[in-house]
């Protein structure tokens, strides 16, 4: 189960429909071992593509290492899709490399409705679990 | 003086858990042959017959090796390698 704050609920949303028809991705860090996302991190999509993305890899690097100097880890991997539901496609469980990873998608297809879904993906098998959104941790 | 080579949590259980290893090679490619003797498998698992993997991304200390020289990129002691799974997907 992903547990995890509405105002970063309401971020991850926000990214997705300023860069929709192109699809958003981010991170969420959070204390190594915690399970808990607390720190919001926008990635820029290196393909600005509406079917791909990709993390900017020197952007990476930096975030990454800044994980590594907090004790932090990536608590939720998220993206959006934005022309197709809410669910990991072939080439997101292909990526997939973080097991303890929930990786969140995002769908923008209805300008109205934002579908917010997690996923643990783990050696290619994708289990979708439960978001409890809460006010505060 | 070697070449520290830091590796991403997918991959340390090629090195015993280890966050970094040390090896040695004038390029990249000599590097991951150097490691893949002490850590079998490693070098499968960055390399494969087309050259460096899409799935990862390599950094020579801050530069993503793509844009220097890929697997032919010169490498010398004191150099650092990062090793990162690629967070990509459609």
């Amino acid at each position: 189960m992903l547990t995890i704050e509405r105002a970063l609920v309401d971020k991850i949303v926000a990214h997705a429909r300023a860069d929709h028809p192109d699809e958003a991705c981010g991170i969420i860090a959070g204390p190594i071992g915690s399970d808990r996302p607390t720190r919001y991190v926008a990635m820029t999509n290196a393909e600005r593509s509406p079917t791909f993305y990709r993390f900017d890899s020197l952007e990476q690097l930096k975030v990454w290492r800044e994980m590594d100097d907090r004790d932090e880890e990536p608590v939720v991997i998220y993206h959006s899709h934005t022309a197709t539901e809410a669910y990991p496609s072939r080439t997101d469980i292909s990526y997939a490399s973080e097991p303890n990873a929930h990786y969140v998608l995002v769908s923008t297809r209805d300008p109205e409705k934002a579908e917010f879904r997690s996923f643990r993906i783990v050696d290619g098998e994708v289990t979708e679990e439960e978001v409890t959104v809460v006010d505060s941790h | 003086m070697a070449i520290k080579v830091s590796i991403p949590t997918i991959l340390r259980n090629l090195t015993d858990g280890a966050k970094s290893v040390e090896g040695k090679g004038s390029t990249l490619d000599e590097l991951f042959a150097d490691l893949d003797v002490r850590h079998p498998g490693l070098r499968g698992r960055l390399v494969d017959d087309k050259g460096l993997r899409r799935f990862v991304n390599v950094y020579l200390n801050d530069e993503d090796v793509r844009f220097l020289g890929g697997l032919e990129t010169q490498v010398s002691d004191g150099d650092n390698v990062t090793i990162l799974p690629a967070v990509a997907g459609g």
